[in-house]
């Protein structure tokens, strides 16, 4: 693990339980975890194990039952609107669905606008604005030019997700938080994102948490990797160990459900 | 040599535009699948996989029109027919479909018996409701579903668990060729796996004869399938058995699809993913010479003139370059 580098995030007995009673439903089970800064972090772990509710309570949209988020050392506040905001100028989110990311009224450029202004840039002259959404667009292989007047919805999948980095790139935050970025599109788009992701990593020295259920994709991306079932952390460790000589029979699952080119996959195993 | 159960030859289908433009998804595609054998299709969206899969159906609805070409299902001419024909004589029982999003395919106020009554039906209305309900329930233990699910809502069931009941209600009338149009995209692995496993057993059981399976994920398609085809912009690229393709492919567009492959296995992390930069043709406007010109890393001159045809180099092979076997893998190795 980095030593010299600050804990960003961490999570003290985190819980989040949904109903009550009879009812009760477990989602997230007292997970404690630190991640540092400048680190790509993932989570791992097949539908239902709770990887979304954590991610949502992380980014504050939904309340935490029990425990605590510390950001870079402090307990985090979020208990007035104007704080929440102050917080997500720290921390942003990319979703699975890019379809449903975008208020469908507001055309591209506003969408850009908004990042700017959300860092303090509403007083620029116009031009400077320009300056600054043609280079979040060029980072991103788009021409602004093209962009500008475009709605949403003209977009395609993979499109629509490379502006979610664009708006990142502009936002510049602490923490990243990338919910299942690339299961809606293809292999291709998904090499083009993936990599972009890594850049804004290395540019800007964000960390990065990134949720998926495609262990191969985390091994890929990520320095450590967190496995989740049922809520509870199960393993936790830096990737290459972790893939290459997995402890617990829950990730050695995982892994062989990956389909694989260079082994035989094991079918037997359902 | 084997019974052949689907061949199409230079089968081309159109969608006309609001505006009269014809944009040709399906390119003169000719391909064959043998009894007992798979077939994958493979390319990035909008490459015309799941266009194909609908031509094939013979599932032609405005916007989609059939320009040409011939589609033989076991002997059995059904290029041209009327799409209320087809419904009633050939879906189902000659071919069948399961469709990408199998959460939005089951209506939500029906049991999944229902469903069943409804395909059984279609095609004998004299069946009664006890003899649906023994062979569903037969089938479905056969496939490893418990039988309780017959009774049961569409919401009641997990995505794994929907998409395998789609698949099984697919086959109830033992179709000869069963078309999987990205069943597990929408998935987790653990499920994906779950749906891979019982398409295999149906193939094995004798429920289906053969199958095409289109997806984009490769790892996916090399595991599955017997062979392999690369489809962009509507024309197939690359053909060849499931080894060839993955470890040898010889179209510059398989090579760069090759390069966006992701497997948790030993070498991973020192691979760099390379993506294929640009975006696809405006098939709108297609370009004048070959499709993936604007793209390629080994374009020449001649490549924007004049169309480029697919080469036939034997055993099942083929591809669409200028370049020959050789110089191709020869460029590979050089240039990665």
């Amino acid at each position: 693990m980095a030593d010299e580098k600050g804990i960003c995030l961490s999570g003290k007995g985190l819980t989040k339980i949904f109903g009550y009673g009879r009812q009760k439903c477990v989602a997230v089970d007292h997970v404690d975890f630190d991640f540092y800064e400048g680190e790509v972090v993932s989570i791992v772990g097949e539908s239902g194990s709770g990887k979304t509710t954590l991610a949502k309570m992380l980014l504050g949209l939904i309340s935490i039952t029990e425990g605590e988020v510390y950001f870079q050392g402090k307990k985090r506040d979020i208990s007035t609107q104007k704080k929440k905001k102050e917080y997500w100028t720290n921390i942003q989110a990319i979703f699975q669905d890019p379809y449903c990311s975008y208020n469908i009224f507001n055309k591209i450029d506003t969408v850009l606008l908004d990042c700017i202004h959300m860092r303090g840039g509403k007083k620029l002259p116009y031009k400077k604005k320009v300056e600054l959404m043609t280079e979040a667009c060029s980072f991103v292989n788009m021409k602004f030019e093209e962009m500008t007047n475009k709605y949403p919805f003209e977009l395609s999948g993979g499109q629509m997700q490379r502006l979610m980095i664009a708006r990142i790139f502009l936002l510049k935050p602490k923490i990243l938080l990338a919910d299942e970025p690339t299961s809606m599109i293809d292999a291709c788009s998904r090499a083009t994102i993936l990599e972009m992701l890594m850049q804004l990593r290395n540019d800007i020295g964000m960390t990065i948490i990134f949720i998926t259920h495609d262990i191969g994709l985390a091994y890929y991306v990520s320095d450590t990797v967190y496995i989740m079932e049922h809520g509870k952390f199960v393993e936790c460790g830096c990737a290459d160990d972790m893939i290459l000589h997995p402890k617990e029979a829950y990730t050695r699952r995982l892994i062989s459900d990956v389909p694989k080119i260079y082994e035989e996959w094991d079918l037997s195993t359902v | 040599m084997s019974k052949v159960m689907l061949e199409v030859n230079e089968l081309t289908t159109k969608y006309v535009t609001r505006f009269g433009e014809d944009v040709y998804a399906v390119d003169h595609v000719s391909l064959k699948v043998e009894e007992g054998k798979s077939l994958g299709i493979s390319g990035e969206s909008g490459c015309g996989k799941s266009t194909l899969a609908l031509s094939l159906m013979g599932y032609y609805f405005a916007p989609l029109h059939y320009t040409s070409g011939e589609i033989i299902i076991d002997g059995r001419n059904i290029s041209g027919m009327d799409p209320d024909d087809i419904r009633r004589s050939i879906l189902g029982t000659e071919i069948s479909y399961i469709p990408q999003s199998a959460m939005n395919a089951l209506n939500p106020t029906q049991k999944i018996i229902r469903f069943l009554e409804d395909v059984i039906r279609a095609h004998d209305p004299k069946v009664t409701k006890e003899e649906i309900y023994e062979l569903a329930r037969e089938r479905f233990e056969t496939l490893g579903l418990p039988a309780e699910v017959l009774q049961k809502y569409p919401v009641e069931l997990s995505g794994g668990m929907k998409q395998r009941t789609v698949i099984a209600i697919s086959v109830i009338l033992c179709p000869k060729i069963l078309i999987a149009d990205e069943p597990s995209s929408a998935l987790d692995v653990t499920s994906q796996k779950m749906v891979i496993k019982m398409l295999l057993d149906l193939m094995e059981k004798g429920f289906i004869k053969s199958m095409i399976f289109i997806t984009h994920e490769l790892p996916l398609l090399y595991n599955v399938t017997d062979d392999i085809m690369v489809m962009y912009a509507g024309q197939i690229v690359e053909k060849g058995t499931a080894r060839e393709a993955v470890f040898d492919p010889l179209h510059p567009y398989s090579k760069g699809l090759m390069g966006s492959i992701i497997v948790p296995e030993i070498g991973l992390r020192d691979m760099k993913l390379t993506a294929i930069p640009g975006v696809p043709p405006n098939l709108k406007k297609p370009p004048a010479g070959c499709q993936f010109a604007e793209r390629c890393k080994y374009v020449q001159p001649q490549c924007k003139v004049r169309a480029i045809d697919l080469r036939d180099i034997g055993g099942g092979r083929a591809y669409r370059c200028i370049f020959s076997e050789e110089q191709l893998r020869e460029a590979y190795k050089n240039g990665g």
